[in-house]
């Protein structure tokens, strides 16, 4: 498996229905795929759900992940991207004590901002592609973070 | 119509053209059990098991070629069905499975008898369905059926909690399926197949690596056409025996671990392989690195999954053999026949080298030779299932099958119990024929309850016991790679097989000789009873050739010559 291992975004395009993320997920389990990140999403007005699935594997194993998601019953579509946007957000808690306007600058250079202020802490938010959301977290390590969650990413061919 | 949802199990059942359904009824399909009661639509056959009802309907559906019907209920009767699902699923065999589940207001309470079965049963069946309202399951039950049977064929489980089998709703069956997310390509891509037919003019040494698919394709005379027109020679996996008939020319033989020398030296020496319905399993490839490792690849399946999943393909060719052989056959007046001729020649002089063969022993039958007992007095008349091990191996090298659908075995999953229940259900499907399982000492016990359904409904399987007092495949490996420690596999304590078989109202004989054989065999094909021939064999006999697994197809341990032991 590890030869070659390379990062892959595929998407996914399912029958909205009982247990469908259940037989993506035990296919990946059942196969020994890696399972990166996860999203998925009712697509607007259809009886379809789209999933993003960040995986990783050699070039024959990602071949063999898309032809098998495609045998399941109910996958309309598989899309292995190669030129996408890819986007994810994250959001991250603060202690009220750190810097306000520090955090707002580093926030507003990962296309993001700060989205609630409570009486103890800070809530900021970023969107951006997910190693640039990566580098981002290694620069707010300074300001005490408390919380952080990811939303894994989604992705749209270009 | 308003009917209730055991009825429409029935309505559907019927509609599909359903003759016989193997099951075992219990609390949560009682509903449907009722109306089986009432219904004279289809045979319903009572197995005493049901992981025995899976796999007669398993081997009604590899006999006739139907899809096979089982009906279980609820928790453990799921649960024990679940290794029969998992062997369906390993061998593509077009079934579906209806079991029960408690009402839906008990779901996810851990009620009596509940398991979650569509969780369990997702990675071992082609698609599953818990049926939550009684107005789907039409739709439901049709499309089972159609997936089951369509593409590459495998078991769909439909699981029904007992109040939708109470609940009453309308029901038409007449209905289009409308499955916009399973559309297999069944037509192979033209320009690829012309493609793949030139580079079987330039080839000098291609082989045909004949699987599985193609029985299940209903293609095996297409191919046996397209073998002839081309005079390329063939191998055989263990699941297309009866593909080619055993005395055609250009049958090599079975290739793999327990394959023939010529058939594996013929893998290792092509320059291209034509694979047809076949996947490239490692019982069959060995060491991947070095399997057909100067040749070309065309490769033929119904599942784009299996094309290049091991072995990277320089043709693929996605669709349903029979019509891509058809269609391969339209590109054959360019081929010249007597190009292959010193291939052939090749391919023989391996075969002479090392013939498939056995020693004869003085002092106790040989197991190989009971099988090739049987080919010659029943031949073509007796469809052969096996369990698993080394008699499985023996069947496959040693029977002279002639047709396809003459063989039924566990080839996937290597499922030990399959065979007498699986020829049941062959028996039912064909009752023309004479029913043989080939079974070990080890195997028999993991389904010998069926001796009462076959009493009770009337199916009389000879069960032919090759007896080494061995877990004898396991067995041969502790001899060869474990310095002979045979751990846990002498089976020296034994039941009585003759009154074992006697104890259920079936017939039972103990053979030594070769007359005694005879004797018996006949003798049990006239009776027409359930039989349990126990032949006392070799204890010590290994199946051979072999391929150590992960070695490479042209290292194979040989037959010792005689007088060298």
């Amino acid at each position: 498996m590890s030869e070659n291992s390379e990062r892959r975004v595929i998407s996914v395009i399912v029958v909205n229905e009982a247990s469908v993320l259940s037989r993506i997920t035990d296919l990946f389990s059942g196969r020994g795929y890696n399972i990166t990140s996860l999203t998925v999403a009712p697509i607007p007005d259809s009886k379809y759900s789209r999933l993003t699935i960040v995986t990783s594997g050699s070039v024959r194993v990602i071949e063999q992940i898309t032809k098998q998601l495609h045998k399941l019953i109910p996958v309309l579509r598989v899309y292995e991207h190669a030129d996408m946007v890819e986007k994810e957000m994250a959001l991250i808690k603060f202690p009220i004590t750190e810097s306000l306007s520090d955090i707002n600058t580093l926030c507003e250079a990962y296309n993001g901002k700060i989205v609630n202020v409570g009486d103890n802490v800070i809530i900021a938010m970023v969107t951006d592609e997910p190693n640039r959301v990566e580098n981002f977290l290694k620069a707010i390590k300074r300001y005490s973070p408390k919380e952080i969650v990811r939303s894994g990413a989604v992705a749209l061919e270009r | 119509m308003q009917i209730s949802g055991a009825q429409m199990v029935i309505e559907a059942l019927i509609a599909e053209g359903v003759d016989t359904v193997f099951g075992y009824p219990g609390g949560a399909i009682m509903n449907v059990y009722d109306e089986i009661y009432k219904q004279d639509g289809f045979k319903h056959i009572l197995n005493r098991h049901e992981q025995a009802s899976i796999h007669a309907a398993e081997g009604y559906s590899k006999a006739s070629g139907k899809v096979g019907v089982a009906m279980i209920t609820s928790g453990p009767g799921f649960t024990n069905a679940v290794t029969g699902l998992a062997d369906a699923y390993m061998d593509s065999i077009p079934m579906v499975v209806i079991s029960g589940q408690v009402p839906m207001s008990l779901i996810g309470t851990d009620a009596f008898q509940e398991i979650d079965a569509v969780g369990i049963s997702r990675s071992c069946t082609k698609h599953n369905y818990l049926v939550t309202d009684a107005k789907d399951l039409a739709r439901v039950l049709k499309e089972a059926f159609y997936i089951a049977s369509t593409g590459r064929p495998g078991p769909v489980h439909v699981d029904i909690p007992k109040d939708v089998t109470a609940q009453i709703a309308e029901f038409n069956y007449d209905i289009e399926i409308e499955l916009e997310t399973y559309k297999p390509n069944v037509k192979g891509n033209p320009r690829q197949i012309k493609k793949a037919m030139e580079a079987i003019s330039v080839a000098k040494r291609p082989l045909f690596y004949l699987g599985g698919g193609i029985i299940n394709a209903n293609a095996a005379y297409e191919v046996r056409d397209l073998v002839h027109t081309t005079g390329i020679p063939a191998v055989e996996t263990f699941m297309a025996r009866g593909v080619l008939s055993y005395d055609d020319e250009l049958l090599i033989g079975m290739l793999g671990m327990h394959g023939s020398y010529s058939s594996n030296m013929a893998m290792s020496e092509t320059d291209l392989v034509i694979a047809l319905g076949a996947r490239f399993d490692d019982r069959v490839t060995g060491k991947l690195s070095e399997f057909a490792k100067n040749a070309g690849v065309i490769h033929v399946d119904i599942d784009p999954a299996s094309i290049s999943k091991l072995v990277n393909a320089d043709y693929p060719i996605v669709g349903d053999v029979k019509n891509v052989v058809n269609e391969m056959l339209t590109h054959c007046d360019k081929l010249n026949s007597s190009r292959y001729e010193p291939w052939r020649e090749t391919v023989n002089n391996f075969a002479e080298l090392h013939p498939l063969t056995f020693h004869e022993d003085t002092e106790r039958l040989k197991p190989q030779w009971v099988i090739k007992r049987v080919g010659e007095l029943l031949g073509d008349d007796a469809n052969i299932s096996t369990d698993v091990g080394q008699h499985q191996m023996w069947t496959g090298q040693f029977y002279p099958f002639s047709r396809p659908r003459q063989f039924i075995s566990s080839g996937g999953l290597g499922t030990m119990g399959f065979g007498f229940p699986a020829a049941l259900g062959v028996k039912a499907a064909s009752p023309e024929k004479t029913s043989i399982n080939f079974t070990g000492d080890g195997s028999i016990l993991m389904n010998c309850q069926e001796l009462m359904t076959a009493v009770e409904k009337k199916l009389p399987v000879i069960n032919i016991i090759l007896n080494n007092n061995f877990l004898g495949m396991v067995r041969q490996w502790q001899t060869l790679f474990y310095d002979k420690r045979h751990s846990e596999t002498d089976l020296s304590v034994q039941p009585d097989f003759v009154k074992l078989a006697e104890a259920f109202g079936g017939i039972g004989y103990r053979v030594h000789t070769k007359e005694e054989f005879d004797i018996a065999l006949k003798d049990a094909v006239e009776k027409n009873v359930v039989a349990f021939i126990e032949v006392i064999v070799h204890r010590m006999e290994n199946v051979m050739p072999m391929v150590p697994s992960g070695g490479s197809l042209f290292n194979m341990m040989l037959l010792e010559k005689k007088g060298t032991k």
